[in-house]
């Protein structure tokens, strides 16, 4: 056998890009699971017709480009962008909109933009803020929590729940939708945060903030430790976004008053606060290089995220602000080198005028 | 327990070291041959002390040290030079380089040799040159000549030494611990004495050593040595990564350990050191780790330096058919090897025979996802993942603003790497890429400021026409106020004033030409000697900046340029003094005009000349000024504010010498020989005017004809030479020649007509 010529490092870890997406689709089940137990078979359903459409968009477009399309199919890359539309998307919404929303993630916020590891957005972030611009009806109409439906109303079943999905059938979602508690504190007018707590079921069954809301939050951060423990990524970023959060909140609380925006505990466990925090700020593509960045990127996100819960027309903010920072991201990174070995302190990525050489 | 700090970044690769120290260091029998590369060391090639057919003993010299920084070899066994030719040597390259082909006679006999008893009764430079004599270089990575790192020019606090070897599969510096802790430690101690008996001397030792760790451990005792153990990790070997965890502190960027106060050697040099001094023995033979699935054993060996692969492998029951590739050195750092009859050489630790499921060939790359596991992994704190996408896009300046250079090619990043992308290839390229980009820079730099000096030389010799221009119409003037008095005066006729104004002009041209001579020449050597003085400085500066880990090629490179600077400037002194005084013929057919002309500037030039030069160098630092500021090139701004630089140190200079130059013209020795001889001109060019005008016009005319037939002659003789030489001149002396035929004409017809 002749002998190869080959460059060190000779050996390498056996984790390849696919074993991570893997792991971060792995991660995903308990929020999932959460999700079905509490809004019903919707949350399943559209994760499936996602995964469905992001390969088939996947595919062609790798075909088109001439690429092994297995191969990239194999970075398991799409699955985790549908995946995660789909579990941020309303349960039981229509099919046509999970479509639309998760092809245009795939083709042009992926693949126009170059592919995977080229996209300056994150592609399930813009496919949700497309589908919320163009339908906001269908983007709002969240179910409500199952224990809170009406006596004698049995939550729909995986049939009636596909009926209400697919074409042919036009079931009639209405009956089952209901506020988010992110709704309920945007439209509160007038009542003491205590009192709308006793008033509305949403709360008033919870544990901390929300029926339903609080398990799928936690089940997300149970999915984010998991990844944490795993080193997919590092803490800074959903850490620093968490803190960020919970900070502008406490700072708003306002003692509870009727102007009040709500307390740290519902921020954090509402909403798709933990999935955004584990799933999307710590998007490596999208988000900035180095630790110091990702830390300044995160809490950037989460203080928007409660600029725009707050004072802006949408209920829920995760999207704007991932995207919005997604603009940001090349300006952090250009200050936020770390320092190298062997220098007083770190360096800038725009600095010219060199007065060292090798 | 000493404190320890933690290596940044860093990864825990599969050690694979348990199969090669099962057993102890063994020997193998004498190859048929051994091939001993010339340089095996970073720095000059030693000196060839051999030729072929030559006898030698075992340990005798083969090449001496050539340079400060160099290494001599010896011959490991006795026997005959067969070849001294080129031959593959361990090399990523895969280069071939002169070797020495030594066959053994098998009888070992070794050269006359012996250490010394007590190293303290000698001096410090003593053992260091005996270092140097045995052929010692850095045993554990990169084969630096030890003589030179044991010798820094900063006060050493801190001796520390190597002992981590954190390559997984190696394992010879652990058997030699295990083997001869005695002799290490008696190393350690001459290192010690050489250094001037540091404050601290530590041993570094990872966590994954226990045995070596117990068999150092009682050997220390009631010394001030101390043994350090700190977690596997690769790359806590990494000489600057080790001195971060054994004191905290790091090696300044650019910067040499020396700086800090420290110095590093690994373990088997220092063993090699104690083998030099205390019995007089080279460094012949080393510990080689021979491992991997694809040989049967797995073990240490004291190899002779020379002892082809194949021989240790086929030792091994090496079995090629399984392995797909044969790493020198570690899986980390090492590089492959395609021949198996390259030697071992003085830094080869390991040769490593994977099997494909061992170390399974590279999966095909992926996108990077910028997942900064490379970043967590770095133990320099680069952003790997940013200095791969600017390597891929070229970008020099934005690898350099993320400190490229900073980055120790561990592998750790590619190492970790999900997306499998050769990271530290694409360092490799981009950093030799931006190193031949800064020494076309450097290049193009100097044909710049070439430039600039052809274009002041020019401007100058502008300036220089435009005066003689200005002194012909004085000339003209005079002439014509000359002929103005010839006309009241009787027998006075035009020709005669013509061709006494041809004369004049005549006279004036040559004088002119040989006049800015002596003038053009002195400034020229001024400009010369300056230019001289700032390369000696330059080349001193680059000496002085060499590091010390320079290579010697280096080293020599920059002295040679020093030497050839001063010779430069010797010369150009040399000349300048010749020069001194002015030569007096080169004045004596002056005429009256440019003789005085001449005078006025000889007495003025040394002052003149200064004051030129300031207002030259101002006007060139102007520009320069200009051209920085609408510069937005980073490398042009660089050159330009370097050039800046250089012409303001120039500016200040003159401006100094300037002030020290009396402003009257206070010349010495040069000014009344120069008086004199002008004087004498001006009474020749008199006497001469006087003569014509006492000849008659046909005379006059003939004379005339004559003296222009003449010069036509002289010039056309000139302008041939010239066009031999390719002068910058054929030009002028070109319209010189046409014109003097004009002028010839003119006056044979005038004479036709005068004598029909
Ligand atoms: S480890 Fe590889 S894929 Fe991840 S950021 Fe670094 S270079 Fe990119
Ligand atoms: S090879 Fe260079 S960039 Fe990669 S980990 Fe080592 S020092 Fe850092």
């Amino acid at each position: 056998m002749a002998l190869l010529k080959l460059t060190s490092p000779h050996a390498h870890t056996t984790q390849n890009t696919g074993n991570v997406m893997q792991l971060v689709l792995l991660a995903t089940i308990p929020g999932a699971l959460a999700l079905t137990a509490f809004f019903g078979w919707g949350t399943l359903i559209n994760v499936v017709i996602a995964s469905i459409v992001a390969v088939g968009c996947e595919a062609t477009i790798m075909h088109l480009r001439k690429r092994p399309v297995m191969f990239y199919l194999r970075d398991c890359s799409a699955l985790v962008t549908a995946v995660l539309l789909g579990l941020a998307l309303p349960p039981l919404a229509p099919w046509w909109l999970v479509l639309v929303g998760t092809s245009f993630a795939i083709v042009i916020a992926k693949h126009l933009y170059g592919g995977l590891g080229y996209n300056p957005f994150n592609p399930a972030m813009v496919g949700y803020v497309v589908l919320l611009i163009s339908f906001p009806v269908q983007m709002t109409s969240w179910p409500a929590p199952m224990p809170l439906y009406p006596e004698g109303t049995d939550a729909p079943g995986l049939w009636q729940s596909l009926q209400m999905v697919l074409p042919f059938f036009n079931e009639s979602v209405d009956a089952f939708t209901a506020a988010t508690p992110l709704d309920t504190f945007k439209h509160n007018t007038g009542l003491l945060v205590e009192q709308l707590y006793q008033s509305d079921p949403l709360y008033s069954q919870a544990d901390w903030a929300g029926v339903g809301w609080e398990w799928a939050n936690l089940g997300f951060l149970a999915g984010g430790c998991f990844l944490l423990y795993r080193k997919v990524f590092t803490w800074h970023a959903p850490v620093s976004m968490l803190v960020a959060l919970a900070l502008c909140s406490a700072l708003f609380y306002d003692g509870g008053s009727s102007v009040s925006h709500g307390s740290p505990v519902l921020h954090l466990l509402s909403g798709a606060t933990m999935l955004g925090a584990f799933f999307i700020v710590t998007d490596p593509v999208t988000s900035a290089t180095s630790n110091r960045g990702r830390m300044i990127y995160g809490a950037l996100v989460g203080v928007l995220i409660f600029i725009i819960r707050s004072w802006g027309s949408y209920p829920d903010a995760m999207a704007f602000a991932v995207l919005l920072m997604n603009f940001a991201a090349p300006l952090i990174d250009n200050y936020t080198l770390p320092r190298t070995y062997g220098h007083k302190k770190p360096r800038k990525a725009t600095e010219k005028a060199t007065d060292t050489k090798d | 327990m000493r404190k320890i700090w933690s290596l940044t970044g860093g990864i825990h690769p599969a050690e694979n070291k348990h199969q090669s120290v099962q057993s102890s260091i063994g020997s193998l029998p004498l190859p048929d041959r051994l091939t001993i590369p010339l340089n095996q060391h970073i720095g000059a090639p030693p000196k060839l002390l051999v030729a072929e057919g030559d006898r030698v003993l075992k340990g005798q010299v083969l090449a001496e040290p050539k340079g400060f920084v160099s290494a001599g070899i010896h011959a490991p066994t006795s026997g005959i030079i067969t070849h001294i030719s080129d031959h593959p040597i361990p090399h990523p390259s895969g280069m071939a380089a002169r070797c020495i082909t030594l066959e053994p006679d098998h009888k070992e006999q070794w050269i006359e040799h012996r250490g010394i008893d007590n190293y303290r009764e000698k001096t410090p430079s003593e053992l260091l040159d005996i270092i140097r004599q045995s052929g010692i270089v850095g045993l554990g990575g990169a084969g630096f000549p030890s003589a030179v790192k044991l010798g820094p020019k900063q006060p050493i606090s801190t001796l520390i030494i190597n002992a981590t070897e954190c390559e997984p599969y190696i394992t010879a510096d652990d058997m030699l611990m295990r083997e001869h802790p005695q002799d290490i430690v008696d190393g350690i101690k001459i290192l010690s004495f050489i250094l001037g008996d540091p404050d601290e001397i530590l041993i570094g030792i990872e966590d994954n050593k226990p045995e070596a760790f117990e068999a150092l451990k009682p050997y220390l005792q009631d010394t001030n040595i101390t043994l350090v153990e700190f977690p596997t990790r690769y790359p806590s070997g990494g000489e600057k990564q080790l001195i971060q965890i054994l004191t905290g502190k790091e090696v300044p960027h650019g910067g040499i350990p020396a700086d800090i106060g420290i110095v590093c050697q690994n373990i088997g040099t220092t063993y090699a050191i104690q083998r030099a001094i205390q019995h007089g023995e080279p460094l012949i033979s080393r510990i080689t780790t021979v491992t991997g699935k694809a040989c049967a054993t797995n073990r240490n060996y004291q190899v002779l330096i020379g002892t082809p692969i194949s021989h240790l492998l086929q030792n091994n029951g090496f079995d090629q058919s399984q392995c797909p590739r044969l790493i020198m050195g570690g899986p980390m750092m090492g590089f492959t090897l395609e021949e198996l009859s390259i030697p071992v050489i003085k830094t080869t630790n390991c040769i490593l025979a994977p099997t494909a499921e061992e170390l399974p060939t590279p999966p095909p790359t992926q996108p990077c996802i910028r997942c900064g596991m490379c970043a967590e992994a770095c133990p320099a704190s680069l952003l790997p993942q940013q200095l791969f996408w600017h390597a891929q896009s070229q970008n020099y300046e934005k690898l350099e603003a993320h400190n490229l250079f900073d980055c120790i090619e561990c592998g750790a990043c590619s190492y970790v790497c999900p997306s499998n992308i050769p990271l530290v290839q694409y360092y490799r390229a981009a950093k030799g890429e931006m190193r031949k980009l800064a020494q076309e820079k450097i290049n193009s730099d100097r044909a710049r400021e070439r430039f600039e000096f052809n274009q002041a030389r020019k401007a100058k010799e502008e300036a220089e026409k435009a005066a003689k221009r200005e002194a012909r119409k004085r000339a003209a003037e005079l002439a014509r106020a000359k002929k103005a008095d010839q006309e009241a005066s009787p027998g006075g006729a035009d020709t005669e004033t013509n061709s006494a104004d041809d004369i004049i002009k005549a006279a004036m041209a040559r004088a002119a030409a040989k006049k800015a001579s002596p003038e053009e020449q002195r400034a020229k050597l001024e400009r010369g000697i300056v230019r001289a003085e700032s390369h000696v400085n330059a080349a001193q500066q680059r000496l002085d900046g060499l590091e010390q880990d320079a290579t010697d090629k280096q080293w020599e490179q920059a002295r040679a340029a020093l030497e050839d600077a001063r010779l430069r400037l010797q010369n150009a002194e040399q000349k300048l003094a010749a020069l001194g005084a002015p030569t007096d013929d080169k004045l004596k057919d002056a005429t009256v005009d440019t003789a005085k002309s001449v005078m006025d500037k000889i007495q003025a030039s040394p002052r003149e000349a200064l004051e030129k030069k300031v207002s030259t160098l101002k006007e060139r630092i102007a520009v320069t000024e200009e051209k920085l500021v609408s510069a937005d090139d980073k490398t042009l701004k660089t050159a330009l504010q370097n050039g800046l630089k250089k012409q303001q140190a120039k500016l200040k200079d003159a401006e100094q010498q300037l002030a020290e130059t009396p402003a009257t013209a206070d010349q010495p020795n040069s000014t009344p020989k120069t008086e004199d001889a002008a004087s004498a001109a001006i009474a020749r060019a008199q006497a001469k005017a006087a003569a014509q005008e006492s000849m008659s016009e046909e005379e006059k005319l003939k004379a005339s004809v004559e003296s222009l037939q003449n010069r036509l002659k002289k010039a056309q003789a000139k302008l041939t030479a010239a066009e031999a030489e390719g002068s910058e001149h054929i030009d002028a002396f070109r319209t010189g020649v046409e014109k003097l035929q004009a002028k010839l004409t003119a006056a044979e017809t005038q004479l036709a007509e005068k004598t029909q």
